[in-house]
């Protein structure tokens, strides 16, 4: 072990990092800004809160850097058990913002321990795999992963809060990277685009749509390899249609409205710009009219006159769409790609397994957050909402993505030591 | 290796998609931009405060007073308790449904007035409750104020525009003010100003948060004018008074300038009753009042037969033409015949010998009818040729047309021709007898006061006039507008005879109440025969009193033309009221109160009300 943990830093992964919560703060600033603002240190306006919680997440950070890197493995079935715990108080204790139960409020500062719930699970995860008697090809060790991370996520649904328990489907990318079986790929997307294209098209339509891809399927299989049977095809065909039969059921029927809504939106079945289609629609226009340049810091007349709700929060890109123009777009989602890539990339060179798997799994949550958030900024994706890491007004968010990164920047500087 | 690159490719071709996503939505697709202007951007209008009216002395005629309009942006509107607003507005639910379905057939993205002119103290009710009608908002306006009730017709008003104006010039949008008659139409374009343009930035609930882009688009109004007319305010009101419960005319004109210095028609009315929410209901009234006729100019707009008056101009053509001197005389036997069985009356004693000037100041019917004849018969080769050249001499003392003054009622008066005759008569069919009333201004002629006060203040000239006008200035003095000298066709040596025998008019003739001391007044009276149809039968009624005159004779000051409907002769109403307003231009204060005093508290009503007695009545009594 070399002298101290600062110099073995890996400064370009923190430059991104402080690049996109500084302009975090600015677009905070300009979405929440009003003539009356007194600037960064005023606690009682978002801006102020956001960077108060910026600080408090550095000097965690700090501390974190410091801490062995051994300390988060043991810790790892504690931290969960506690992020368990505070998921569940909320059913006692919680309070409740627009009909979810999802916050602590502790003398006038809200708390999301779904956000630490991230966190916690990403080691936990990686704590479970990395045992040396885990195997992940395994219907135990799968079965007991999925277990893992199907507790917060239900907890979490539970608030209701499907956006935030949604982003749990993150630990895919770990899991498959650590050796899970390709067909449950083949699931995973199948799964999605069944999703959509049942949604999309009539019963009949769909039914024909996959009889024929199915069959598409198995000629060409054939062709590959004659020696191929043709009933797992009809299996498939089988739980295909049965599944876009109860994607059907659960849309019209589990679904509520204001769900179905914001699929069909994306969907572009319902252009009611007035109703549900409102946000996104205002959204776009937001972005749309920021053109190459934006229309300057502060200068937004989408966010100056509150069209787009929500936007400090889960709308923020469309602020920095219209304020900064494509260039902030360009650079916010280049300095998102950066971030994940980095993550990947030091993950990959990882000889401990726990500390790469985690690193996997925060650069799928980060990639999940990303995907999702600017996509429905862009109209791509339904309404989910999830906050843009670092950079979308929320102290929980801000702090559990903070510990994020500088744990993974922990593990990495340390990557060559105490292993 | 799939394994390795999955997440990494999915994160790049994430990546790659909403940046092209970014490039469709912000460098290819420039809707958005519109559609962010209008989500943030409200355009308001601002109206320059409408010019004011002062008179030649600076002294205040119109001003203007503030009112609230409430405006709405159809489409900005939500859905809201129609009966509570319109409870708060003091308008019925109907009105206020209809408001807002004409404004939305106007425009919905434009801001149209819902309810207008709404009082200070509602306005400040309104002002709590309006954030809970989105779409509506409050815009400060202001209304016509007068200082005095005067010279409505002159003036004209103000109204909102209708659909035709909005059609005929888009300036106008739907709730918006125009001048209608008078002063305020004509110059319509100097007291308005020109509308501006302000830009605000507004939030989602059309909350005005600020203006948009600092200003940078906004179109500032330009500033209306203050017009200065050459109307005497003292002189107007005083001429109004003395009409009062009269009807007829006054047109004073400033014969070397040609300015209207006072343009009375009675009945008139409160100006101040035609702005305000009882606007429309008391314009109904006015408008259907078609006995008086308060809307009706007279002084501009009535056709009167000019009688005596008119001599003097015949006078003027003969000595022109040379047909007569001024020591030419013809004998009089209180008329004469003019043709066989055909005789015209005269007031003159039995054997009066008349040369020019006596026959005008005792207005002889006989000589004038010689005068004439002689004109239509020798003035030319043949009878056709001497009545067009006496339609052209009269052409050029602006009668038979429009004078071109600023103000947008008149009528032409009528001045026949050979041709006119030719077509009633047959060519050939008429003689210089046959139309002898002309000599006298009776017969076809027709002319409206402000063309007989035109054609005295070209006596007054000695020869010429100046168009008569009513604007002398405007706030920015950038009216530059010459108004050049007319000649008449008559020289200027013929006039004086003429203006000779108007001052005998008032010093010896038939005008002599209209005396002033220390002043010479010229004047010719007149008595005109008028008809009206009562149930379909044409009737006699009470001749029109009418008076022309000039002072001081030998430098006109003012030029004057009375006329009183059904006063009977000329010196029992129109040449005590002319000589009145004389002493009042020149001197400043009027010292027989006698004749005042009898003139204001004159009343004809009762003449005028009788032809809708249903009885039998007497004229000329």
């Amino acid at each position: 072990m070399s002298k101290s943990v600062f110099f073995r830093l890996d400064w370009l992964l923190l430059l991104v990092y402080l690049a996109l919560v500084t302009f975090g703060i600015v677009n905070v600033y300009s979405a929440t800004f009003s003539e009356t603002s007194e600037g960064l240190f005023d606690l009682t306006q978002a801006v102020g809160k956001q960077f108060f919680f910026l600080i408090f997440s550095l000097f965690i950070g700090i501390i974190i850097l410091s801490v062995n890197s051994k300390f988060f493995e043991q810790f790892a079935s504690l931290g969960y058990f506690i992020s368990l715990l505070l998921l569940l108080g909320l059913f006692v204790f919680g309070n409740t913002v627009s009909g979810a139960t999802s916050w602590y409020n502790i003398g006038g500062i809200s708390f999301q321990p779904s956000e630490l719930a991230k966190v916690a699970t990403a080691l936990m995860i990686a704590s479970l795999l990395s045992k040396f008697q885990s195997d992940i090809q395994t219907p135990r060790t799968l079965f007991k992963i999925g277990a893992y991370v199907l507790f917060p996520f239900f907890l979490i649904v539970l608030q209701p809060d499907p956006g935030s328990a949604l982003v749990f489907g993150a630990f895919f990318f770990p899991l498959f990277r650590e050796g899970l079986n390709y067909s449950y790929l083949i699931i995973f997307l199948s799964v999605l685009s069944l999703f959509f294209i049942t949604l999309s098209f009539p019963f009949g339509v769909v039914v024909g749509i996959i009889i024929l891809l199915i069959f598409l399927l198995y000629f060409i299989f054939k062709k590959l390899n004659p020696k191929i049977k043709i009933w797992p095809f009809l299996f498939f065909l089988m739980i295909s249609i049965g599944f876009s039969f109860s994607v059907d059921y659960i849309f019209d029927n589990v679904f509520q409205q204001r769900h179905r809504d914001r699929i069909n939106i994306v969907l572009g079945k319902e252009v009611d710009i007035q109703g549900v289609g409102y946000n996104i629609n205002q959204s776009k226009i937001a972005i749309g009219s920021g053109g190459l340049k934006g229309k300057g810091f502060l200068e937004g007349t989408q966010t100056k006159g509150d069209f787009v709700p929500e936007q400090h929060t889960d709308y923020i890109f469309s602020t920095i769409g219209e304020e900064w123009g494509f260039r902030g777009g360009f650079f916010l989602i280049f300095l998102f790609c950066l971030l994940i890539l980095r993550i990947i990339l030091q993950a990959e060179k990882q000889i401990n397994k726990f500390r790469r798997i985690y690193s996997y799994g925060i650069a799928g949550l980060i990639f999940i957050h990303f995907f999702i958030n600017i996509g429905m900024s862009l109209g791509m994706v339904p309404t989910i909402g999830i906050p843009l890491p670092f950079v979308s007004y929320g102290g929980s968010s801000i702090l559990a993505f903070s510990i994020m990164i500088f744990i993974h920047l922990n593990f990495d500087a340390n990557r060559l030591n105490d292993w | 290796m799939i394994r390795r690159f999955f997440l990494p490719a999915v994160t790049l071709l994430t990546a790659v998609v909403f940046i092209g996503r970014l490039i469709s939505l912000q460098l290819l697709n420039s809707s958005y931009k519109l559609l962010s202007d209008g989500n943030a951007v409200i355009e308001n209008s601002i109206y320059p405060e409408r010019g004011y009216i002062y008179d030649r002395n600076q002294k205040l005629l119109v001003s203007n007073q503030p009112v609230y309009d409430l405006m709405a942006i159809p489409e900005n509107i939500a859905v809201f308790d129609t009966l509570e607003f319109s409870k708060i507005l003091g308008a019925s639910k109907a009105e206020l449904k209809e408001k807002i379905k004409l404004a939305r057939t106007f425009s919905v993205k434009l801001p149209s007035i819902i309810v207008g002119k709404i009082s200070r103290e509602r306005n400040a009710v309104i002002q709590e409750k309006i954030w809970k009608y989105p779409g509506f908002f409050l815009q400060k306006n202001s209304v016509r104020n007068y200082p005095i009730s005067l010279a409505s017709n002159l003036l004209g008003y103000v109204s909102e525009v209708t659909k035709n104006d909005m059609k005929k010039d888009n300036y106008y949008h739907l709730g918006e003010l125009i001048g209608r008659q008078g002063i305020e139409e004509y110059y319509e374009h100097f007291l308005r100003g020109k509308k501006g343009k302000k830009f605000y930035q507004k939030d989602r609930f059309n909350r005005i948060i600020g203006s948009y882009e600092d200003g940078k688009y906004d179109v500032p109004m330009e500033g209306a004018q203050n017009l200065y007319l050459t109307i005497d305010r003292e002189l107007q009101q005083y001429g109004e008074e003395l009409f009062q419960n009269k009807r007829g005319g006054i047109v004073a004109i400033e014969p070397k300038t040609g300015e209207v210095l006072s343009l009375v028609s009675a009945p008139s009315y409160d100006p101040s009753i035609l702005i305000g929410r009882k606007r429309s209901e008391n314009y109904r009234k006015l408008a259907l009042d078609t006995l008086a006729k308060p809307l009706f100019d007279r002084s501009l707009q009535a056709q009167y037969a000019p009688g005596s008056p008119f001599k003097s101009l015949n006078a003027l053509i003969a000595l022109q033409e040379g047909v007569i001197d001024k020591e030419t005389s013809f004998s009089c036997q209180k008329g004469h015949f003019y043709a066989r069985g055909m005789f015209m009356g005269c007031h003159c004693r039995p054997g009066t010998n008349n040369n020019l000037r006596s026959a005008i100041y005792r207005s002889c019917n006989t000589y004038f009818a010689n005068v004439y004849r002689r004109i239509v018969d020798r003035a030319g080769e043949n009878i056709e040729d001497g009545m067009n050249i006496w339609n052209e001499h009269l052409k050029s003392f602006g009668l038979g047309n429009y004078l071109g003054y600023d103000l947008p009622v008149g009528k032409k008066g009528f001045v026949p021709d050979a041709d006119y005759y030719n077509h009633w008569y047959k060519k050939g069919g008429w003689k210089s007898a046959t139309v002898v009333s002309n000599a006298i201004g009776q017969g076809e002629l027709l002319t409206t006061p402000i063309q007989m006060a035109n054609f005295t203040a070209a006596i007054a000239n000695r020869g010429y006039f100046i168009q008569p006008h009513f604007l002398k200035a405007i706030s920015t003095d950038s009216l530059k507008k010459v108004y050049e000298k007319k000649e008449t066709s008559i020289d200027s040596i013929h006039f004086e005879t003429v203006i000779d025998g108007m001052y005998q008019v008032v010093e010896r003739g038939t005008a002599r109440i209209a005396q002033i001391k220390g002043i010479e007044v010229c004047g010719k009276t007149g008595t005109v025969e008028n008809f009206m149809k009562i149930e379909g039968v044409k009737t006699q009624m009470t001749d029109h009193s009418i008076f022309i005159a000039f002072a001081p004779k030998d430098d006109p000051k003012i030029a004057i033309a009375v006329y009183v409907e059904n006063g009977y002769w000329g010196a029992r109403w129109a040449a005590p009221i002319a000589s009145l307003m004389i002493e009042k231009h020149l001197t400043g204060n009027v010292k027989r109160k006698w004749l005042e005093d009898r003139m204001l508290n004159g009343s004809l009503i009762a003449e005028y009300e009788k032809p809708y007695s249903g009885k039998p009545f007497v004229i000329n009594e």
